[in-house]
Order: C-alpha cells, then sequence, then structure tokens
C-alpha cells in the first residue's frame, strides 16, 4: 500500500473519531436553553422533560429575591414577560447576580413547578461598562 | 485634544483608502512612483493614529468627562494606571488601539522586510491599509471615543472593578498584539497569492511574524486564564466560555501552521494547507472579535451589543469571499512538489499533529456555535458547556501531546528501524514506567495518569535530545558543557527553542491533568469556628475564621473576611483573606454591583483558594467557598518557559548563514527534493 493511502486511512480514522468523540459529546452533555415561555410549552407537550436538566435564560423579577444566608439558599422568581417561574439555588451567587438581571440558571422543573437550580449564572448585560446610574 | 484626535481619524480613513488602492495599483504595475507612495502611506497611516491616540489618552488623563467616553470608563478617584488601560478597556477604545497597533505593526512589517522581498511589498501595503481602514470606519461610524456629550459630568462612571485588577492591564493588549500581528503573515499570504510567487520566499518573510503572533497569544491567552483564576472567583482559570475559545482557535491553527510550514521548506508539500492556515488563522481573529461584540451567542464577556457586530460580520463575509475566490484562482500554482514517502516519518507526523490541531479547533468552534446551530436546525437552541469541551479535547489533547515527542525525532522522508530504536527506547521505557508507578500508587483518574505519563515520554525525548547534542560538541570541539550547551541552542535557535515551547506545552498538560483532583466545600463560620478540607495530596488542611473587617480603601468600601490555614502536616500555612469591594465614586454613592476578591495561598503542590460569599444578617459569621486547587502554580510557570522558548526562537542576531541564506533562494527546496542524497536522516529541523 502507498505511503498517501495509508495516510488517507489514518486521516479518515482521525476525521471519523474526532466526529464521533463530538457527536457523543452533544449527545451526552447538550442540554436545551429555553425561555420560560419555552420551557412551559415544552413541559406541557412532554411532561418527562421535567426529568431532563435544561437551561433556562430569564430575567429576575424586581424584588423577588430572598436569601437565606445560614443555609446558603436564595429563592427568587424569573420571567421572560409572559411566563413566571420560582427558582431555588442552593450555593454561593455571582456578584452579578440581583434584580433586573438576565440570569441563566441550570437545573430542573421540580414536579411543584418550582425550577430546581444547580448552577447559577448572572449575565452582565454590560460587562465592561458600569451600571448606568439610575 | 480630542477634536484633532477625531480629525487625525479621518485623515487616517482617507490615508487608508490611498493606500489601499496605490498598494494594488503598484503590485500591478509595479510603478516606482506608486510603490514609493504605498509604502510612505503605511508610515503616514501610523504616524496619524498615534496623534489619534494620543487625542483620546489625554482625554482620559485630564478626566474630560465631556467625553462620553472618558465619563462611562474611569473616574476621578480610578488610579492612573487603569485610567491609561481604559484606553483598551471599552469597545470604542479598543477598536482605536487595534487600527494604532495594526498600523504599527505595518509600517514595521514595510521597514524591515528584507529587500529580497521586495516585490510582495505593495500587495502587503494594500492589505494592511484595507484592514486598517475597517478598523478605522468602525471606529468612525460605530463607536467613536471622540463622541462628546451635551452636558459635563461632574465625575464618570469608573471602570468595572473586575477590570481593575494588573492582570487586565496586560492581558487585553497583549491578546489584541496576537490578534492583530496574524495581520501581517496574512498580509503576506495575499501579496504571495496575487503576485503567484508562492514559493517558500513569503514564508521567510513572515517567519518572525509567526513566532512573535504565536507568542502574543500564548501570553494572552495564559494572563486571561490569571485574571479569569484571581478575579472571577469561581476556583479556575478556564470555563471554555465563547471568549476564552475564540482566543483559542486562532493559536491551535497557527500552531498548526508553525510545524506544517517546516514541511513546506524542507519538502515543499503543503503549500495549499499552509496558505489557507494563515488566511484561516486571520479570519478566526476577527471572528472571534465579531463573537464577543455582536451579541449573538451569550457569553459572560460580552461587550455591550451593537452595531459594531454587523461591521465585523460583513467584513469577514468580504475577506472569506475575497481570498477565498483569490485563492481558488491560484490553485494550480500550489502544487506539492514532493509526495509522502512513509508513514513513519517526519512528515507524516506532523500531518496528523495538524489534523489534531485543526480537530480540536473544529470541534471547539462547533460547541461554540452549536446553540445557533441547532436553533437553525432543529429550532431550539441547545448548548454545551466544559463537559463537552473536555470530553472532545482531552483524549485529541493527549493523542498530540504524544506527537510532540515523535515528531521532532523521527526521521524525514522515512524512519529506518535503527532510527526509531535509537530515538525512542529510553523515552518510551521512562513513558511505561511512570505509567506503572501510577497505577501501583493507585492513581485514580486515568486521563491525568495517561497524560502524566505521556509527559514522562515526552520530557525525555526532550533532555536526550540535549544530552546527545551536548555530548557531540564536548567530543568534536572539546567545549566545555556549559559552552557546548550555549553553543548548541545559539546555533539551532530554532530547534533547541522549539524544544523549550515543548517543555513549557508538557508543563501545562501536567498542571492540567492536576485539575482533576480540584476540592472544594463551602461552610458557614462563627469567629473562631473550624472546618477542616482534606487535600488530594493527602494532608488535610484546618481553616479558623478570624473574623470579619470593614474599612474604606482608596475608591471602595471593603469586608474583609480572614482565615486562619494549618495543616496536619507542616503546621501553620498563614493567614488569607478575601475581600467583598463596594466600589464608589467621588462623592462616596455606590457605583458598580459588589465584587469579589479570592484569597489566594499559592504553592507548588496546590493552590488555596478562598472566596468569601457573605455575612449571617449583620453579624460576623461568615459563608465561605474553600478550593483546594491543585499545580495551578505549574500553568504560570509553563507559561513563562513557554514564553522564554519562543524568545529564543526569534531572538535576533547571529545573521542566517550562507547555507540558510541558500536555502531561502526560490526553487532552492525543489533542487534540494530531487537530490535525496543531500538530505540525511534526521537532518535538524
Amino acid at each position: 500500500m502507498r505511503a498517501r493511502t495509508k495516510f488517507i486511512l489514518g486521516a479518515s480514522l482521525v476525521v471519523v473519531t474526532v466526529g464521533y468523540l463530538m457527536a457523543s459529546g452533544i449527545k451526552d452533555t447538550g442540554v436545551y436553553f429555553l425561555t420560560p415561555t419555552e420551557l412551559a410549552e415544552k413541559v406541557e407537550a412532554d411532561p418527562s422533560l421535567r426529568d431532563v436538566g435544561v437551561k433556562l435564560g430569564a430575567r429576575v423579577v424586581h424584588g423577588s429575591i430572598s436569601r437565606d444566608v445560614a443555609t446558603q439558599t436564595i429563592m427568587f422568581q424569573v420571567t421572560d414577560g409572559q411566563q413566571t417561574y420560582p427558582v431555588i439555588y442552593r450555593g454561593l451567587a455571582p456578584d452579578t447576580f440581583t434584580d433586573d438581571v438576565d440570569v441563566v440558571v441550570e437545573g430542573r422543573l421540580g414536579p411543584d413547578g418550582t425550577f430546581q437550580a444547580t448552577t447559577l449564572l448572572a449575565k452582565c448585560g454590560a460587562r465592561y461598562e458600569a451600571v448606568p446610574s439610575a | 485634544m480630542t477634536i484633532l484626535g477625531e480629525l487625525a481619524l479621518w485623515v487616517a480613513m482617507l490615508l487608508a483608502t490611498w493606500g489601499t488602492v496605490v498598494g494594488f495599483l503598484g503590485g500591478r504595475t509595479r510603478r516606482p512612483a506608486l510603490i514609493r507612495s504605498a509604502q510612505r502611506t503605511t508610515y503616514a497611516l501610523c504616524a496619524v493614529l498615534i496623534v489619534s491616540s494620543i487625542g483620546l489618552l489625554t482625554a482620559l488623563v485630564r478626566h474630560d468627562f465631556n467625553v462620553q467616553y472618558v465619563a462611562s470608563y474611569t473616574s476621578r478617584n480610578l488610579p492612573m494606571v487603569y485610567t491609561i488601560a481604559a484606553f483598551w478597556g471599552g469597545q470604542a477604545g479598543s477598536l482605536l488601539f487595534w487600527a494604532l497597533v495594526l498600523s504599527v505593526f505595518a509600517a514595521l512589517a514595510q521597514w524591515v522586510t528584507p529587500r529580497r522581498h521586495n516585490h510582495l511589498l505593495p500587495y502587503v501595503a494594500a492589505t494592511t491599509s484595507f484592514i486598517v481602514l475597517f478598523f478605522v470606519v468602525v471606529t468612525l461610524f460605530a463607536a467613536n471615543p471622540f463622541e462628546r456629550l451635551a452636558f459635563t459630568p461632574m465625575d464618570g462612571r469608573g471602570l468595572n472593578p473586575q477590570l481593575q485588577n494588573p492582570g487586565m492591564v496586560v492581558h487585553p493588549p497583549m491578546l489584541y498584539l496576537g490578534y492583530i500581528s496574524i495581520s501581517i503573515p496574512f498580509a503576506f499570504a495575499v501579496a504571495a497569492l496575487f503576485t503567484r510567487r508562492l514559493d517558500t520566499g513569503w514564508l521567510h518573510a513572515i517567519r518572525r511574524w509567526t513566532v512573535v503572533s504565536w507568542l502574543f497569544l500564548s501570553i494572552g491567552i495564559t494572563l486571561g486564564m490569571w485574571w479569569a483564576y484571581v478575579e472571577l472567583g469561581w476556583g479556575g482559570y478556564w470555563a471554555w466560555d465563547p471568549v476564552e475559545n475564540a482566543s483559542f482557535l486562532p493559536w491551535l491553527t497557527m500552531t498548526a501552521f508553525l510545524h506544517s510550514v517546516m514541511i513546506q521548506e524542507k519538502r515543499g508539500m503543503l503549500k495549499k494547507w499552509n496558505i489557507v492556515l494563515v488566511l484561516v488563522s486571520f479570519l478566526l481573529s476577527i471572528f472571534g472579535t465579531f463573537l464577543t461584540r455582536s451579541g449573538i451567542i451569550s457569553s459572560v464577556h460580552s461587550f455591550t451589543q451593537s452595531a459594531v457586530g454587523t461591521y465585523f460580520g460583513g467584513f469577514l463575509i468580504v475577506i472569506a469571499l475575497g481570498v477565498g475566490i483569490l485563492l481558488w484562482t491560484r490553485l494550480p500554482d500550489l502544487e506539492a512538489e514532493a509526495q509522502l514517502e512513509s508513514m513513519v516519518s517526519r512528515e507524516a507526523s506532523f500531518l496528523f499533529n495538524n489534523l489534531l490541531l485543526v480537530g480540536i479547533a473544529f470541534s471547539i468552534l462547533w460547541g461554540t456555535l452549536f446553540p445557533i446551530i441547532s436553533e437553525l436546525v432543529r429550532g431550539t437552541q441547545v448548548t454545551v458547556g466544559p463537559p463537552f469541551f473536555n470530553q472532545v479535547n482531552i483524549p485529541i489533547g493527549l493523542a498530540l501531546l504524544a506527537l510532540t515527542g515523535v515528531g521532532p525525532l523521527i526521521a524525514w522522508r522515512k524512519a529506518s528501524v535503527r532510527n526509531l530504536q535509537r530515538q525512542f527506547a529510553m523515552p518510551v521505557a521512562a513513558g511505561l514506567a511512570t505509567g506503572a508507578i501510577l497505577l501501583a500508587l493507585g492513581f485514580g483518574d486515568f486521563y491525568a495518569g495517561m497524560a502524566i505519563s505521556l509527559a514522562a515520554f515526552v520530557l525525555t525525548t526532550i533532555t536526550q535530545e540535549f544530552v546527545r547534542g551536548i555530548g557531540a560538541r564536548h567530543r568534536l570541539h572539546r567545549e566545555q558543557y556549559l559552552t557546548a550547551f550555549f553553543r548548541l541552542v545559539g546555533r539551532n535557535r530554532r530547534r533547541y527553542g522549539g524544544y523549550v515551547v515543548h517543555v513549557g506545552i508538557v508543563i501545562y498538560f501536567v498542571a492540567f491533568a492536576g485539575m482533576a483532583f480540584k476540592t472544594e466545600m463551602e461552610a458557614s463560620l462563627k469567629p473562631g469556628e473550624t472546618t477542616r478540607l482534606r487535600s488530594p495530596f493527602g494532608h488535610t488542611y484546618s481553616f479558623t475564621h478570624l473574623g470579619v473587617s470593614q474599612y474604606r480603601d482608596l475608591n471602595r468600601v471593603v469586608s474583609a473576611a480572614t482565615v486562619e490555614v494549618t495543616s496536619d502536616r507542616g503546621g501553620r500555612v498563614g493567614v488569607i483573606k478575601s475581600e467583598k469591594r463596594q466600589h464608589i465614586d467621588s462623592f462616596g454613592r455606590a457605583s458598580f454591583e459588589p465584587s469579589t476578591e479570592a484569597g489566594i495561598h499559592s504553592g507548588l503542590r496546590e493552590d488555596i483558594y478562598v472566596v468569601y460569599a457573605g455575612s449571617v444578617a449583620g453579624t460576623e459569621e461568615a459563608v465561605y467557598r474553600f478550593t483546594l486547587n491543585p499545580l495551578v502554580w505549574w500553568v504560570w510557570f509553563g507559561g513563562v518557559v513557554l514564553v522564554a522558548g519562543g524568545v529564543v526562537v526569534m531572538w535576533p542576531g547571529g545573521g542566517p548563514t550562507r547555507a540558510s541564506l541558500r536555502r531561502a533562494m526560490p526553487g532552492y527546496a525543489a533542487t534540494l527534493v530531487g537530490k535525496p542524497d543531500q538530505v540525511g536522516a534526521g537532518t535538524p529541523a
């Protein structure tokens, strides 16, 4: 067999392996990224989605944050204007987490309709800029 | 000064337009007057952009808050170093900074490029002027740093506290320098395509530039990791965030290029591939900027959404189409002069190295864009996070690490069995022995164990190279070992500097493997209370909460929580302080969300990383997160080694030897390949 043919075989093997790693990686670790409205629709269509982890991107409802520092639990509500979900998160919140910021929470929608978050990311809309003076 | 600054920008726009046109025409017609004019235009462009930048810097330093940019990013109580750093801290200023640095590089390229590449220079001037033109236009029409407010605020809003960090003063400019310096190899590639002078000449002209831009990218990325680690407080240095990925992509393709270019120089192969790598690296650097400024991908690092993203998107399409068509018409000029002869050869190992690097780049691009792709295809966004990137890239990365050991030692063309035995017997034994020891010790993590064993393999190959090289000089020239070492490195800078870079990469890999053993806990402690955390190295740390103090500092109000740390082996470690900072303006009003300053005690084995998350309802009971990060120090050390190696590779002076000059002449590679007897096995790279 010529070296060129061998190389093409080897290269195809590499490409197939990388492709396989990527496909399986997405299958194993990909999660839905939904707005509250989309989450409500999806759960209605397929209740088993409650058992699957999803990411929820929404805005924190003004004044809804309550913290219990002793148990390090944070409760708040998120909304996209149409659908609102209460969220419960145990852990340390990022510095940027406050009223009216966009957050991404990852977790599951519990049977009681509360979103149980395992991670909480707060997007500072303008990371490199100051908060507009109110 | 801002009026002058803005005026200079308008002049820059005219000059850049002129430079583009005249450079292109000069290249076509070869008329000396046009060529001279193009060259002078790049110098003039550099001069006016310096004037424009001085205009902005003056406004910043003088606290001219009537200028919107100054009011948005600085304040009276901001330390001077950050006031100056605000030049590149915001959207508009960073674009001006980009144009400035690019014009400096473009002028340097015209000035330092040896005369034998003169035929390329007009097109290089045209290309660089065109890119500068783009940045100047965006600065003028989409994000003008000289824009004035209708009123003059008493004070500015100040710089985001997370940017008030020494790392952030140097990290963005380093990364920008890396991104921007890719423009020069890109311009030479375009020039080579236009002139159809596609022999190795243009590769020699850009050799230093590619190493420079690769070095700056490496420094920029590593500093970014350091900044994220000390400033963001989540206890790690790499999160596979879109912005981090965007900076990593051109680094990967440039790394691939630095290797594959050697095959073209030695064997006249891979001409298309090399030119595509340079073009793609530039496109990726623009793409990264597009990604972070357009808001199409949500990232914690994003700039404000604005029209700037649209400009970058348009520019990306124009450039991609333009160079795509240009390349298409030149394909016949890019035929290989030789063929791959054996799978057991340096060529083959470099080819696989390239495939793996590009594979990593592709998977990262895919993962980063997957939310968009999935939304287009299925209508729902699906995101992938760090688990995806780790799952895909750890195996590929390990294969790449193995090739790091193989590539430099295996013979060109076709390795003989003797060559393989001579080069790899010791290293393979060292790798296997390390693996066996780790197994015997009951080492827990498969990938981390693989990384460490492969690291032993690669380090042995490199040590063997140095030992043999020094030994040979010692025998042949009767040199002292130390003299032999310096002469060895000095006379083969590219080869031995490359080895040092590889050592740096190996250190990175081992340090990354350490993160598999990251340990953390959260605890709420009253003053005097203690909690314990077991280190992956076997000992146990005790953290005793000493109390919370509040004080005013410079431009912020600080709550600092302090813990005393002791180890059950070795006693007292020290006191670690973590802060919550509320930044204030000169009237004492809160200016930003509070920010956290992690307390870090760094050691060779592990870092103790303490985050103070807040106090319980006004008492001194504090909530902490304690993290033990193994081997983090080695990431920074690996960075230093890598930079040292890069500096050796590109150290000026010494001068090219006659032989290397002859090799640089067009057509020489072809002659060389035609006479295989002149290419001995194991020819130094």
